[in-house]
């Protein structure tokens, strides 16, 4: 028997760690192949003919030329689609390819193989397709009223909540509307993958994606095969952020594979890909607030108005957050909420970060500031004061069961000390507002802070049973974990390992590759769900390999089966009669497949109530900010954090996503806006829409991480990933307002609106 | 397409490109027909530095420059950096700060901060914002990328 004594493991990381990233030494060497880096014998390049109109009749469609330049092998039209004509995350709406209407400016409607990427671009621009413009609805509040646009109607869904007493007032009541622009998720690779036939007549689709199985559903429907038939592998991933929820070219790849039989490659520019993907909702709101003198907030009514542009996506979902949370994360005993999402002919608006939650937080924390003044009261007491905790009852009659330290949350970053920053004048001219020689005269300059506290739900809701599954096998004493969750920068990889790690004992730990063929669903990377729904099931999977192993320990050495205990990677009786290394234990693999479930949800009624939701995580932030009034340039110096996270499972990702989380916010407060003109996007470039650079981002200060175990989750962790896109944005408008004394009810927010706010 | 055979010298290796169409930047060279795809496509228009290559030691975004027009010179990619499989300083600094999330645009700031460093060898922060402005990255919010430049500098002072 093997010596024990001389398999003292080498400790890597376990759960709670700062384990490095499994894929880290790939990518700092430029050896990861993200999905824009695949290549294949014989491969051809695709190209997407998109809609010049934001709403048009498709009169003809003129392939000829297009087909005759040496070169090309393939130009497909709607006509080519051999199964279902239709694709959609939730609403299966939206046309593989447009055939008699477009209804948005960038809509596919040809494609294009050829032997060279510039021969496919050349034979895209040679397709003629003639077109009768149509007038476009643009304007989400008439899309109600007008002509509808799809089959499906113009409106894609109402969500009305009615709790307590509807006519319920009080002494102090504040009125607001708010506007949030539309958002890019701005990932850095661009949408890419490669298709290639299979000998069975299916095809094999390496893609950048987060949802594997819900891509094979759809894609296997459009192509007319079974699911079975469409192989579909992660390809590196490139960031995604809720922008690859949706299907891209997927299908796309895949018809002009099996029309070709060749391999077939698409990598979109950074034009395409701005029209390539959904984007954050635009919203109208409309708030009304009452609350008694001493600040007990009493009622809240809200009127949201979501633009889901042309096509369903996850609108359904995105307007039930934005509706369920428009209260914020307060006790409010009194609510008329409604929140409905719009068809247009803008463009098509699904997942980001945040998902619905971040433009109800702008609104909720912008009336908390102006009810703060009406009742001349600090803010963050007000806050405080009206502060959700674990039982109380949320807007939708559901009891919060789990953790909430939302005073904890508010109390830690409150109370961190500012920080230490130069006066104006002494700032490097490059972190002044607007950067090097911008600012007129920093006199003027007028420095501020604000603060907002904001919340979401974890894991998929309304009764979505969205189950992850995972493989864990044991041989030869190394363990193989397979699962479909797709890691797109956030680190499930690692934390993969960490629970492997910390469940068998076992350093080891390699992981298959993400893929339809080998595994169930891991359901979405979205949602702040897989460390706890794909992590629940890696963990489950684990603790059954480790019940077989001390099975057939017990069953060979004649012991009790409960007197076994698994420790570091060796096997004990508690009479010390075994002593076995795990890698020594049994003979032959053991495998064992788990599939996890969270907690049932139920629908929302007819009034918005029910338990729909599993779970919540709460973040608060404070910014400081430098404000040049006259020319309306801004500069975010610090923003400080803490956050409700049930347990850090890796503080050094954790960190990663919480100022990567924080950036995206600060760019939605300042910078960040898909500017539409008549359903067109004028700015498709990173010269035109801008994200936050080094130079841009303030330092983002983490005040606590509050950890109170989720009772549910899998080691008492809160998926972290969005709670900091959601406070910040309104932390720094509320700095702005602070500076200015302007109400600046949008965002982002502009120069003008600073430098030139109207009335 | 008029097409042109030429040779590129890359990480100090001369490398044939057949028949290539002489509209393709470095940048489509080195991914496509080099099998060198560390330098990353995030923009082709020169506004995220995910293709920053040294062009004579000079760091340039590959996607701007016509793969034609770089005959004769001297590239280095994120491949040609440090000894063969091993990691430079920077490298194993963007693994202990955390600075890697998708790692779209690591590639391209492993070059730039190579770059900076040869150049400063303790750089202030704000030169590092500045000299680290031109490479977006939309996952980290920069905060563990910056760490990693610190933790280079410390480290180099220190040995
Ligand atoms: S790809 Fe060259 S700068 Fe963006
Ligand atoms: S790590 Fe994803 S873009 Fe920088």
């Amino acid at each position: 028997m093997t010596d024990v004594a001389t398999h003292r493991r080498t400790g890597a990381p376990r759960v709670g760690e700062s384990a490095p990233r499994p894929d880290g030494v790939a990518k700092v060497q430029g050896r990861f192949a993200f999905s824009s880096d695949l290549f294949a014998e014989n491969l051809l390049w695709g190209q997407t003919i998109r809609s010049p109109h934001a709403h048009a009749r498709i009169i003809d469609i003129d392939i000829r030329e297009a087909l005759s330049l040496p070169g090309v092998h393939a130009v497909l039209t709607a006509d080519d689609v051999p199964g279902e004509l239709h694709y959609g995350l939730e609403h299966q709406d939206q046309p593989v390819l447009a055939a008699d209407v477009v209804r948005y400016f960038g809509e596919p409607v040809a494609l294009v193989a050829a032997d060279h990427p510039e021969t496919a671009r050349r034979a895209a621009a040679a397709v003629v397709v003639s077109y009768e413009p149509l007038t476009p609805l643009v304007d989400s509040a008439l899309a109600a009223q007008a002509d509808p646009i799809h089959p499906d109607g113009n409106v894609l869904r109402t969500l009305t909540i009615r709790h307590g007493d509807l006519d319920a007032t009080a002494a102090v009541v504040v009125e607001g509307t708010y506007e949030v622009g539309m958002q890019d998720q701005a990932f850095m690779g661009p949408e890419s993958g490669m298709a290639l036939p299979s000998a069975d007549g299916g095809v094999e689709l390496f893609v950048s994606t987060q949802w594997l199985h819900a891509d094979r559903r759809q894609v296997a429907g459009c192509l007319g095969l079974p699911e079975d038939m469409v192989r579909i592998t992660l390809a590196g991933v490139g960031g995604a952020f809720g922008a690859r929820e949706d299907l891209s070219l997927h299908v796309h790849l895949c018809l002009l594979s099996q029309h070709t039989g060749r391999p077939v490659k698409m990598v979109y520019r950074r034009p395409e890909s701005f029209v390539g993907h959904v984007h954050r909702h635009p919203a109208r709101m409309w708030y009304r607030h009452h609350a008694d003198t001493d600040g007990t907030l009493v009622k809240v009514e809200a009127r949201l108005l979501l633009d889901g542009g042309a096509y369903a996506s996850s609108s359904l979902a995105v307007i039930a957050n934005a509706t369920c949370f428009a209260a914020g994360p307060y006790r409010v005993p009194h609510a008329d909420i409604e929140g409905t999402v719009v068809r247009t002919n803008n463009p098509p608006c699904g997942a980001m970060r945040g998902f619905g939650a971040v433009q109800s937080c702008f609104a909720h924390e912008a009336q908390m500031d102006k009810l703060a003044a009406a009742l001349a009261l600090d803010p963050v007491e007000l806050r405080r004061r009206n502060a959700l905790a674990t039982g109380d009852t949320l807007v939708t009659g559901q009891v919060i069961t789990g953790a909430a330290p939302v005073a904890e949350v508010i109390d830690a970053c409150a109370s961190h000390p500012l920080p230490d920053l130069a006066a104006v004048d002494e700032q490097p001219m490059m972190h002044r507002p607007g950067g090097a020689g911008r600012t007129a005269d920093a006199h003027h300059v007028r420095r501020a802070t604000g603060f907002a506290l904001g919340f979401k739900n974890l894991l998929f809701s309304e009764g979505f049973d969205d189950y992850s599954s995972a493989v864990c096998r044991l041989e030869n004493g190394a363990v193989t974990i397979t699962c479909a969750c797709a890691e797109v920068g956030q680190g499930f990889v690692t934390l993969a390992q960490q629970i492997a790690r910390e469940e068998l004992g076992i350093d080891e730990i390699v992981l298959a590759p993400a893929e339809t063929a080998t595994v169930g669903s891991a359901g979405s990377t979205s949602a702040s769900r897989q460390s706890w729904m794909s992590g629940g099931a890696v963990q489950a999977a684990c603790r059954a390999v480790r019940g077989r192993v001390l099975q057939q320990v017990a069953r060979r050495r004649g012991v009790a089966l409960d007197g076994l205990v698994l420790r570091d990677g060796i096997i004990e009786s508690l009479d010390g009669s075994v002593r076995v290394d795990l890698a020594d234990a049994v003979d032959g693999p053991i495998e064992e497949t788990a599939e996890y479930h969270h907690r049932p949800t139920q629908p929302l009624d007819e009034n918005g109530q029910g338990d729909a939701h599993v779970s919540f995580a709460f973040a608060a932030h404070r910014a400081v900010v430098d404000v040049d009034p006259e020319l309306g340039l801004v500069r975010v110096h610090d923003m400080t954090t803490a956050q409700d996270v049930g347990r850090v499972l890796n503080p050094l990702q954790a960190i990663g996503q919480i100022e990567g989380g924080t950036a995206q916010g600060v760019g939605l407060a300042v910078m960040e806006e898909l500017i539409v003109e008549d359903g067109i996007i004028k700015n498709r470039s990173f010269t035109d829409y801008l994200i936050p650079t080094t130079l841009d981002m303030p330092t983002v200060r983490i005040a606590a991480l509050i950890e109170e175990p989720e009772p549910d989750a899998p080691f008492g962790a809160k998926g972290i990933g969005e709670p900091p896109t959601i406070s910040s944005t309104p932390a720094i408008v509320a700095a702005l307002r602070a500076a200015t004394g302007l109400e600046l009810t949008r965002v982002p927010v502009r120069p003008q609106d600073i430098a030139l706010p109207r009335s | 397409m008029s097409t042109q055979s030429y040779r590129l010298r890359v990480n100090g290796a001369d490398h044939e490109v057949a028949e290539g169409w002489i509209g393709e930047s470095l940048l489509d060279v080195l991914r496509d027909r080099l099998g060198l795809p560390g330098a990353k496509n995030a923009c082709e228009e020169g506004e995220c530095g995910s293709c920053s290559v040294l062009v004579d030691g000079v760091l340039s975004c590959a996607c701007l420059v016509l793969a034609a027009a770089a005959i004769g010179t001297e590239i280095t990619t994120v491949e040609g950096l440090g000894a063969e499989g091993a990691l430079t300083d920077v490298q194993q600094a963007f693994i202990d700060a955390g600075a890697v999330q998708c790692g779209f645009c690591t590639p391209g700031l492993i070059v730039a901060i190579h770059d900076l460093l040869d150049q400063d060898a303790s750089p202030e922060r704000l030169v590092v914002e500045e000299a680290l402005s031109g490479n977006l990255c939309r996952c980290t919010g920069y905060g563990r990328i910056l760490e990693a430049v610190d933790l280079v500098a410390a480290r180099r002072s220190a040995s």
